[in-house]
């Protein structure tokens, strides 16, 4: 299991593992849950650049649409094929396999991110 | 704004982590675990709601069934004993107020089931028209009186067989016909199932007491644990509905819409002396009136209510309910579109957040059980 604790949050429910200058992002367990069972994933393509805060994917349930929002600007570096052709994974390991874009950032940038407490507190710690 | 209410079943519903929605200024149960598996329950076993948000009008009196006729679209009267039947409430311009099922249980004693988010407006309306029927019908707003639960899916009737305190069935389930009622008991309290429902499968629709929906929850369940049943919420209501072709007031149906816009001509009786809404319709639909059209397309990505259907590059209609359908796997959606394009194999395309998604039309419903 992925130690959550060592993870950075959004307000807008993505997290994000910094491995050097490469983060990897999802969306969080509790952005899954009230998503519902996610059928389709639209992310960027690789080698486009995202803008922090900005929407740069679409992730849909069956009863509704989320987007997807760049915690971070940078090039997309590898997105999750197998999350495009298997959604599910979004709600299964949200965590894990059902990551979803890699993304080239200036590390110093992440440091604005929230920490777990602050994204828990942000969700009025319902986790 | 008053505080979402909830059903009686509020704490069976949290025990089994619901999560819940404000639906008709209800707080009700939108899943329990995954809205697909629900979903795929109903089709292929059983899936039990809890539907008691619902609104429930008893009319009783010597003139009740000529007051129905009178009050909404369809013929009441001459309703058969135990069975029931689909109906609108229009308003006098012949829009659509709200879209009931109507049971007559005795020669003078209905029950009118409508939708939990019209309750104020469809009691109103009742009230109003039965003021010419004065002394001879009653109207009776009896909802915080009942629960309303649904046991659908293939496998419903073996669970309703086999629930345990359920006694005393004037006539065997097995013979019950789709759209009929038949009386039983439930540890002694008054039961009336109905072979109706909202999801395109086989199923019943359980009204007892409200202090008693507890109990039938539980033996319900406990029936339908060997058997495939679980818990449905509204999320995959909706997806089964839609896949059944089936209106949901404020989506298919409203005020701005006609019966025969959104292809319920039918319900409409024809040759009635009269009736609320009989003025409204006796103009003719203008030519260019939108009509309800199913649409699918190939792929995964659903128009949604609101989205706009186009023609070429011009905007000819507007989606109504849209999703990914879980039992065709490719996205379906009802729209209202220009007369002219609405026959089937058209092809339109449907704008979805920019992106213009192929659609054919299609005839409802999108789909049909077998057996």
């Amino acid at each position: 299991m992925t130690d959550l604790t060592a993870l950075k949050y959004t307000a807008e429910h993505e997290w994000v593992a910094v491995d050097g200058d490469v983060a990897t992002v999802g969306i969080t367990d509790y952005a899954a849950d009230k998503l519902g069972d996610v059928v389709y994933v639209d992310l960027p393509a690789v080698g486009t650049n995202v803008t922090a805060d900005a929407v740069c994917g679409e992730i849909e349930s069956t009863k509704s649409v989320g987007e997807l929002y760049a915690p971070l600007s940078g090039e997309v570096v590898e997105i999750n094929d197998a999350a495009v052709d298997d959604p599910s994974l979004v709600n299964a390991e949200p965590y894990e396999a059902g990551w979803l874009i890699k993304v080239r950032v200036d590390a110093a940038a992440v440091d604005a991110l929230l920490d777990r407490a602050a994204y828990v507190a942000l969700t009025g710690g319902d986790q | 704004m008053t505080s979402p209410r909830s059903t009686p079943l509020r704490e069976r519903h949290e025990a089994l982590g619901a999560s819940f929605t404000d639906f008709g200024g209800w707080e009700m149960p939108v899943r329990y675990t995954s809205d697909l598996a629900e979903h795929h329950a109903v089709r292929t076993a059983a899936g039990l709601f809890d539907i008691s948000h619902m609104a429930e009008f008893i009319v009783e009196g010597p003139d009740a069934g000529a007051f129905l006729d009178y009050a909404l679209a369809g013929r009441l009267s001459t309703l058969a004993l135990g069975k029931a039947k689909y109906s609108l409430v229009l308003a006098e311009s012949g829009g659509i107020l709200d879209d009931v099922i109507v049971y007559r249980l005795d020669e003078g004693w209905y029950l009118v089931i409508a939708n939990a988010g019209n309750r104020e407006p469809v009691a109103a309306a009742l009230a109003e028209r039965a003021q010419a029927f004065a002394g001879s019908v009653a109207v009776e707003d009896a909802s915080d009186s009942f629960a309303l639960l649904a046991v659908q899916g293939p496998l419903a009737r073996s669970v309703v067989e086999a629930t345990a305190g359920i006694e005393g069935w004037e006539s065997p389930l097995a013979d019950l016909p789709y759209y009929a009622a038949v009386r039983a008991t439930f540890e002694g309290e008054p039961l009336l199932v109905a072979r109706t429902g909202y999801t395109g499968e086989d199923g019943f629709e359980l009204l007892v007491p409200a202090a008693a929906a507890v109990a039938l929850w539980d033996a319900l369940r406990a029936a339908g644990a060997d058997r495939g049943l679980v818990p449905a919420g509204l999320a995959s209501r909706d997806t089964l509905r839609l896949e059944a072709g089936m209106p949901l007031y404020g989506h298919e149906l409203s005020l701005d819409v006609r019966p025969a816009q959104a292809g319920l001509g039918r319900v409409v009786a024809a040759g009635k002396e009269s009736f609320v809404g009989q003025s409204g319709l006796a103009a003719p639909l203008p030519e260019d009136a939108p009509v309800l059209v199913g649409l699918v397309s190939e792929g995964r990505r659903a128009g949604r209510a609101g989205y706009p259907v186009r023609s070429a590059d011009a905007v000819v209609g507007e989606v109504t309910s849209g999703a990914l359908s879980p039992t065709l796997g490719h996205p379906i959606a009802m729209a209202y579109v220009a007369p002219g394009l609405s026959a089937p194999g058209t092809e339109l395309t449907i704008d979805v957040r920019g992106t213009a998604i192929p659609a054919t039309v299609t005839a409802l419903p999108f789909y049909r059980r077998t057996t």
